[in-house]
């Protein structure tokens, strides 16, 4: 019975060890091709031309920025410059449904030609992909109740809480930036709102599309800090090397400047959700960051 | 009582889309398993062979599906083969090779554990009968075998229906995706819309499983 066993578990590493080599083999593979394949990986402004249709991917969940409605049609921030892209450029536009996760991995293999999915630009995704000119603004923002508004983060005595939500931006920066800050810290929105609402801290901080959004909808609250931190921008990304179509995305983002496209896009689609005072704060007209 | 959900339901095409969805999850599963199960079997005879090549090559297939995630094998198969080969696979294609390959691993193990679990004596009492080795596996281990692998199997489908949820990760939108997608299109106007959601998405999945489990009790019966 021993000798079995122990026999049993020799061939179980060996099994482990081989299917290991092959998928390292297999991992390796992978790079040298993206590496020297990469010319055959975009198609280029020409080839999507003659095609007729234009692959680009969005979120299908994240309302308002791309999400489906009830007739199974896409919708939102993104979506409404998607298909503009797509008329400008006189094709069709196929619609791609993209997680977060994905995002570059679609581009990198061009199963997409454009991402237009709420892409944050970073200096980690600069080196997969290349990013055309910003078309908005993100950054951090601090809600607190009417009663005592918080519009400086120097306000803060040591006696006040501030709220987070683990593992967001907001969390990174407050830690980094303001050690002497209290934080509070929950893992869902609800517990964080919840939170709030109690007391149990004197303000929120968390994406500003979120807090400004949780303001309209939850009378009693104002949006102290409406633009904290780096100043992050959300722009469209094509494969890494596919220059002419970033050139012509590029060049269409600045004549859209001119009749204010954005503007009106924020309009359609963020309205509602946002409001008319922060049209300014989130929209980035023709490229140009102050 | 809040509204939980069921209003956003029949909004506009919403009902119809998450039936779409639906199909789409049962498309995928039904044909891997059609392709699966011929192929399992075919697998789990090569593996009660003593062929020590066979068996090497049966055990890495075998435990590769054991070990890697589905996910894994989802990216693996609909990225990785565009940057290998520059194949372009539909998502859905792509969804059909991992579930299949997937699916064979574990069928044929089943198959495997359902043949060698027939004793010897009933081979040798078949050949003692005088019938010849066709005969003895038509009349004799197939039926036995059948009987033992319909639950086993069964159980594999479900799993298989149930597992499609991950193929949105590659942008197949099937029906959990639909959910998602209304959930959040309507999280101003229905906040609550989650709970009514999840639990329509979880009755569709039961309505689709349940014919198939029911099919498996009967059988079962039948055949004792």
């Amino acid at each position: 019975m021993k000798i079995k066993s122990v026999k049993k578990v020799i061939v179980t590493l060996v099994t482990l060890a081989l299917s290991g080599a092959l998928l390292a083999g297999c991992g390796s593979d992978n790079a040298q091709n993206t590496a020297a394949g990469s010319s055959a990986a975009y198609r280029s402004l020409e080839e999507i031309k003659e095609s007729g249709t234009i692959n680009i991917g969005v979120f299908s969940d994240k309302n308002p920025f791309g999400y489906v409605d009830e007739n199974g049609e896409y919708q939102g921030y993104d979506v409404y410059f998607a298909r503009r892209l797509a008329d400008d450029l006189g094709v069709e536009v196929n619609f791609v449904s993209t997680e977060a996760a994905s995002r570059i991995e679609y581009l990198q293999t061009g199963k997409v030609d454009v991402i237009l999915a709420n892409f944050t630009v970073t200096d980690e995704r600069k080196e997969e992909v290349d990013f055309a000119l910003p078309y908005m603004n993100v950054a951090l923002g601090v809600v607190s109740p009417d009663s005592r508004v918080i519009e400086s983060l120097d306000d803060l005595t040591a006696d006040d809480a501030v709220i987070v939500i683990s593992g967001t931006t907001a969390e990174t920066y407050l830690t980094e930036n303001y050690p002497d800050i209290t934080l509070q810290k929950y893992d869902s929105y609800a517990a964080a709102k919840t939170a709030l609402e109690n007391g149990n801290g004197v303000a929120w901080a968390n994406d500003n599309t979120e807090v400004i959004a949780f303001a309209l909808q939850n009378p009693g609250y104002t949006v102290g800090i409406p633009s904290l931190g780096s100043q992050d921008t959300i722009a469209p990304a094509v494969t890494k090397g596919n220059a002419d179509l970033l050139n012509w995305i590029n060049e269409e983002i600045k004549a859209l400047g001119e009749e204010n496209f954005f503007h009106a896009d924020y309009e359609a689609t963020l309205l509602d959700t946002y409001g008319a005072d922060y049209e300014d704060t989130l929209v980035v007209e023709g490229g140009v960051t102050e | 009582m809040p509204d939980l959900g069921i209003s956003v339901l029949f909004k506009g095409q919403n009902m119809m889309r998450l039936l779409g969805g639906l199909w789409v999850a049962l498309r995928i599963s039904l044909i891997s398993v059609a392709i699966s199960i011929p192929l399992g079997i075919l697998l789990g005879t090569l593996m009660t062979w003593k062929n020590p090549v066979i068996k090497v090559f049966a055990r890495i297939y075998l435990e590769i599906v054991r070990i890697m995630p589905q996910m894994v094998l989802l990216f693996l198969v609909f990225f990785g083969t565009t940057r290998m080969f520059g194949w372009n696979l539909p998502a859905e294609s792509a969804s059909i090779l991992v579930f299949s390959f997937w699916g064979t691993a574990e069928m044929g193990d089943l198959v495997r554990g359902a043949l060698i679990s027939i004793p010897k004596h009933q081979y040798e009492s078949g050949e003692a009968l005088g019938m010849t080795k066709p005969q003895v596996y038509f009349y004799i281990i197939i039926p036995q075998t059948l009987r033992r692998l319909i639950p086993l199997s069964i159980n594999l489908v479900t799993r298989m229906i149930k597992t499609t949820s991950l193929v949105m990760m590659i942008g197949v939108v099937e029906v959990l995706k639909v959910a998602q997608q209304i959930i959040e299109a309507n999280r101003m106007t229905a906040p609550n819309a989650a709970f009514g959601l999840y639990a329509t998405v979880f009755v569709l999945y039961f309505l689709a499983c349940w014919p198939i489990s029911m099919l498996a009790g009967h059988l079962e019966k039948k055949w004792s």
